[in-house]
């Protein structure tokens, strides 16, 4: 890394490969290709243990997420990417809130429903 | 400590309370991509309303008998290589090379236009099966989740097109390559949403 090219920090997307700039691209869409197929072969195949498979898929996709943060954007944990990756633990824990906040409440609104002909008969 | 050694080494020694504002490069990427982690929890809230309605159909069809997975699989490959073509266009704009400019980000347009009409047959097919989004909250909620991502696309196809023509008419200015920049960055991050909502919406089907 050359020192006077990054005075201070670095934007997201750029690389610090410079002897080969492409490569990250190639590495990353060989690793996207095989999580993308993985993916769809463990959602149609039967030799998976059926209730482990959204588990397996949740695994992969993050997985496949991951490998586009590092290798398509370029964020990785580096000192000189601190702001970079702050910001994206911030975005995460908010979206975690969202959406497990979001199925939590409304499982439990469900399960708290008096049944709908029940529901109906006290209307009356 | 080495960590915070390493800060301090930047610059060739200056402290970096020293060193002054940061390029505006860098500056204009991290406040991009604070607006991409502001999109992504839009995207998030989506998901969020699809995971809770997904098995609500109405008696009508449900998300297992409506979804083609290869012709999603299609549209993830179209999508995958469209980023990929974008980063090694983002690559030509550092080297000011517009040959290799327009050659990749022609190939992004054109994949990202084969996903849109790829999307767009299927929402149509759908619509015309009675399977619109007024037909049930689970179907409301898959045209929210997955016609805000094809906007996306719609819109960062439109400003892939508007960085063309800038790169035709003021060449590789900073101010152009910094735009360029956060395109790419941009399309990076719908590529990033739609392996959410391939995994969730259309292999979750069951």
């Amino acid at each position: 890394m050359h020192p006077q090219s990054v005075p201070q920090g670095r934007a997201p997307g750029v690389d610090s490969h410079e002897a080969h700039p492409g490569r990250s691209y190639l590495i990353g869409l060989a690793w996207a290709l095989l999580l993308t197929l993985a993916s769809f072969w463990a959602a149609s195949t039967h030799s998976v243990y059926a209730p482990a498979v959204p588990v397996l898929l949740a695994v992969l996709a993050i997985a496949q997420m991951g490998v586009h943060l590092a290798f398509f954007l370029h964020i990785s944990s580096a000192p000189d990417q601190a702001n970079n990756f702050l910001a994206l633990l911030f975005g995460l824990f908010i979206s975690g809130l969202v959406v497990f906040g979001s199925l939590v409440i409304m499982t439990n609104l469900n399960h708290m429903m008096m049944p709908m002909d029940q529901l109906m008969q006290m209307q009356r | 400590m080495s960590a915070a050694g390493e800060v301090l080494e930047f610059g060739a020694g200056v402290p970096l309370s020293e060193q002054g504002p940061a390029p505006t490069r860098v500056v204009a990427g991290f406040g991009f991509w604070l607006f991409l982690l502001s999109d992504i929890i839009l995207f998030s809230a989506l998901f969020a309303a699809y995971a809770v309605l997904s098995g609500a159909s109405a008696d009508g069809p449900t998300a297992a008998e409506l979804f083609d997975k290869k012709h999603v699989f299609l549209e993830t490959l179209c999508l995958l290589a469209s980023s990929v073509t974008c980063g090694f266009g983002a690559l030509a704009v550092v080297r000011s090379d517009s040959r290799a400019l327009y050659l990749w980000m022609i190939a992004t347009l054109v994949l990202g236009a084969a996903f849109l009409r790829l999307e767009a047959s299927e929402f149509a097919r759908m619509v015309a099966a009675g399977a619109g989004p007024s037909h049930s909250a689970f179907l409301s909620a898959f045209f929210a989740l997955v016609g805000t991502h094809g906007l996306h696309v719609t819109l960062g196809l439109a400003w892939l097109v508007i960085m063309l023509l800038q790169a035709a008419t003021l060449g590789f200015q900073p101010m152009v390559a910094r735009r360029f920049f956060c395109f790419a960055l941009f399309w990076h991050a719908l590529d990033i949403v739609w392996i959410g909502v391939f995994t969730i919406v259309y292999l979750g089907a069951h």
